[in-house]
């Protein structure tokens, strides 16, 4: 067996693969680091509320043939109203509770979630049908490649702008950013906490279920969807930092581009260098690569 | 001579040196397991399985219950052990079974130290992770060294010699097996009862309870943490021996997710830092999950869930939580604490 070339065209295409697969990470983790940083609560959760995402992606456009796009939007609407619920019901008794209680109440609500769609939806994986302007290659000139993976970075991008811009420009995002940084500071200015972080969990869950149609092609929509990608979700979370946008947004490129070159050239330890390299990134920097010092 | 005095003098002080005086009930669970022998022969097999989840519970409650160390990631030591059993038995190295139970609690205690020392700097949803990535990676080397553990197929067919050279391990009929968990467990739980009432134990609640003021009173707060930590992985590692043993055989589930999350949520059913609640919530969990995972899989994991979300939001102290917050409800304050 000769080596592997890496010729510029090859080394373009891994970036592309790596990048698009990172920003479906993005997606769906970026609502997870800021309801923990906002609120401090370990949801393990979070996982499920991309998979009821995915889910609800596929069986409206299965059932009443509407297409991809609107189905997204569904997901995202209908996952953020019942994260709701979710939110002012269960999870807001939790955010003065230990962490063991979090992670207990979370992975009890995984098994739930995985419970219900076996029973209700079946065991078997759901296959996601692109509409044909996604499907096949985009010339770029230099390069073929997949229409989605390119449409997929594109998502992305246009994502971490809006959230940037939410985030450092409108008054809410700069609610958001007090309250993260000193919640008690924020309250005593009048910020209606509790507003917010219902407000913030229910864009979060919705931008996971998002993520979670749009990575349904690649990732498999199956029952165990939530605990498969648990450890990936949170390892995006803990090197990007809590409550940051743009960091979470590098550590998924990162990862998702690392993932990609490992599984290419070490088929067989890829995960290891990521586990040992988050290991070592965590004991650095326990705030994360990106995350600021508490 | 002069403690008694001091506990005659007032009724705190003499609750205090009562609280590790031996129960009435306290024999119970013992008498409970050898009459478990006699009266269900057929179900020995279930019972060893038993014995070796109430051991690896317990390792936990040191760390979780009684130190705090949230962690979600205590199979690494379990599997530690297990693989330290089945690599020397299955290579013809080492396969005598009690010093192959040391050997393991010799490995996994020393990935506890070394984990121990760099993970317990860090605190809350790092550390969470940090143990949740370490048995990840332990469970990834396993599956790579493929040469040495089996990979994903693990280590078949372990020659486990007989105990003292007299009692065999019979892999159908789990007789010996169960006598020889139980005798372990009955002697690690001794040990971990009398670690619990020691002053170290009481240090170990302190830091728990508030880990500031423990610095602030002087207690080398880091330094036990790691030593409770390495003790906790010990036991996790004789545990994960003893299973090895028993069945034979090691393969990747000893080092998996599914168990470190299996035996937090049996320790959190039972109530953490009780030392009973390893037996509570192992019997409880192990008996339902016996009669349903199989028949109704879904239901079973269906119930799991809104148990824990329950347990959660209303019942923290597990099932023997309940059972203290009714038995002060009918006996008023002379209840036990």
């Amino acid at each position: 067996m000769e080596p592997p070339m890496i010729l510029g065209i090859d080394v373009v295409s891994m970036l592309l693969g790596g990048l698009a697969a990172g920003m479906v990470l993005f997606i769906v983790s970026v609502g997870l680091s800021v309801t923990m940083g906002l609120m401090g609560f370990v949801n393990l959760a979070h996982g499920g509320f991309a998979m009821l995402g995915g889910y609800v992606v596929v069986l409206v456009m299965r059932t009443f043939g509407i297409d991809f796009y609107f189905a997204l939007l569904i997901g995202f609407i209908v996952i953020a109203g019942v994260s709701v619920a979710f939110e002012r019901l269960l999870y807001s008794r939790l955010y003065r509770a230990s962490e063991l209680d979090q992670v207990l109440f979370t992975i009890g609500l995984v098994f739930i979630f995985i419970a219900s769609v076996t029973v209700l939806i079946g065991p078997e994986n759901q296959p996601l049908f692109l509409p044909s302007a996604l499907r096949g290659q985009l010339n770029l000139g230099f390069i073929e490649y997949r229409t989605y993976s390119l449409f997929l970075i594109a998502v992305g991008i246009a994502i971490v702008l809006g959230l940037w811009f939410g985030f450092e420009r409108t008054r809410i995002g700069a609610q958001i950013r007090a309250a993260v940084d000193n919640r008690r500071m924020a309250e005593s200015l009048g910020i209606n906490i509790g507003r917010l972080f219902t407000l913030t969990f229910a864009f979060g869950s919705g931008m996971a279920a998002l993520g979670g149609g749009l990575g349904a092609e690649f990732l498999g929509l199956d029952p165990q969807y939530p605990l498969k990608y648990l450890v990936y979700f949170l390892i995006v979370v803990a090197v990007g930092g809590l409550g940051r946008v743009t960091g979470v947004f590098l550590a998924a490129a990162l990862i998702g581009i690392l993932d990609f070159v490992l599984k290419k050239y070490l088929p067989q330890g890829g995960t290891l260098f990521i586990y040992a390299l988050t290991i070592l990134l965590l004991l650095w920097r326990p705030q994360g690569f990106f995350g600021r010092a508490a | 001579m002069s403690a008694s005095a001091i506990a005659d003098a007032h009724p705190a002080a003499r609750a205090l040196a009562r609280r590790h005086r031996l129960r009435w009930w306290e024999p119970l669970p013992w008498v409970l397991a050898v009459a478990f022998y006699f009266l269900f022969p057929n179900y020995l097999g279930f019972g060893t399985e038993l014995m070796v989840t109430i051991l690896f519970a317990l390792s936990l409650d040191l760390a979780l219950g009684y130190a705090g160390i949230v962690t979600l990631g205590h199979a690494a030591f379990f599997g530690a052990g297990a693989y330290t059993v089945g690599i020397l038995a299955y290579n013809g190295i080492w396969s005598e079974p009690i010093t192959s139970l040391a050997l393991a609690a010799g490995a996994a205690a020393l990935i506890g130290l070394l984990s121990g020392l760099v993970l317990l700097r860090t605190t809350g949803l790092t550390l969470l992770m940090l143990t949740l990535c370490t048995m990840a990676l332990l469970e990834e080397t396993a599956n790579l060294a493929h040469d040495y553990t089996g990979g994903f197929d693990g280590l078949p067919s372990l020659p486990i010699p007989p105990i003292f050279g007299i009692f065999e391990f019979d892999p159908l009929y789990s007789s010996t097996q169960y006598l020889y968990v139980l005798t372990v467990l009955f002697v690690c739980f001794v040990f971990v009862r009398t670690l619990v009432y020691s002053p170290f134990g009481h240090s170990l609640t302190g830091i728990r309870e508030n880990t500031l003021r423990m610095h602030a009173v002087g207690a080398p707060v880091r330094t036990r943490l790691v030593a409770c930590y390495t003790i906790s992985a010990a036991i996790a590692g004789i545990a994960g021996g003893c299973w090895a043993q028993a069945n034979a055989y090691v393969n990747l589930s000893t080092l998996g997710l599914d168990r470190a999350a299996t035996v937090l949520i049996i320790l959190v059913l039972g109530g953490y830092g009780r030392l009973y609640g390893a037996f509570v919530g192992a019997v409880a969990y192990m008996t339902l999950e016996h009669f349903l995972s199989r028949a109704y899989p879904s239901a079973w994991q269906l119930g799991l869930g809104l148990l824990l979300v329950l347990i959660a939001l209303f019942a923290r102290g597990g099932i023997l939580g309940l059972w203290d917050a009714l038995s002060l409800r009918f006996h008023g304050k002379r209840a036990q604490p």
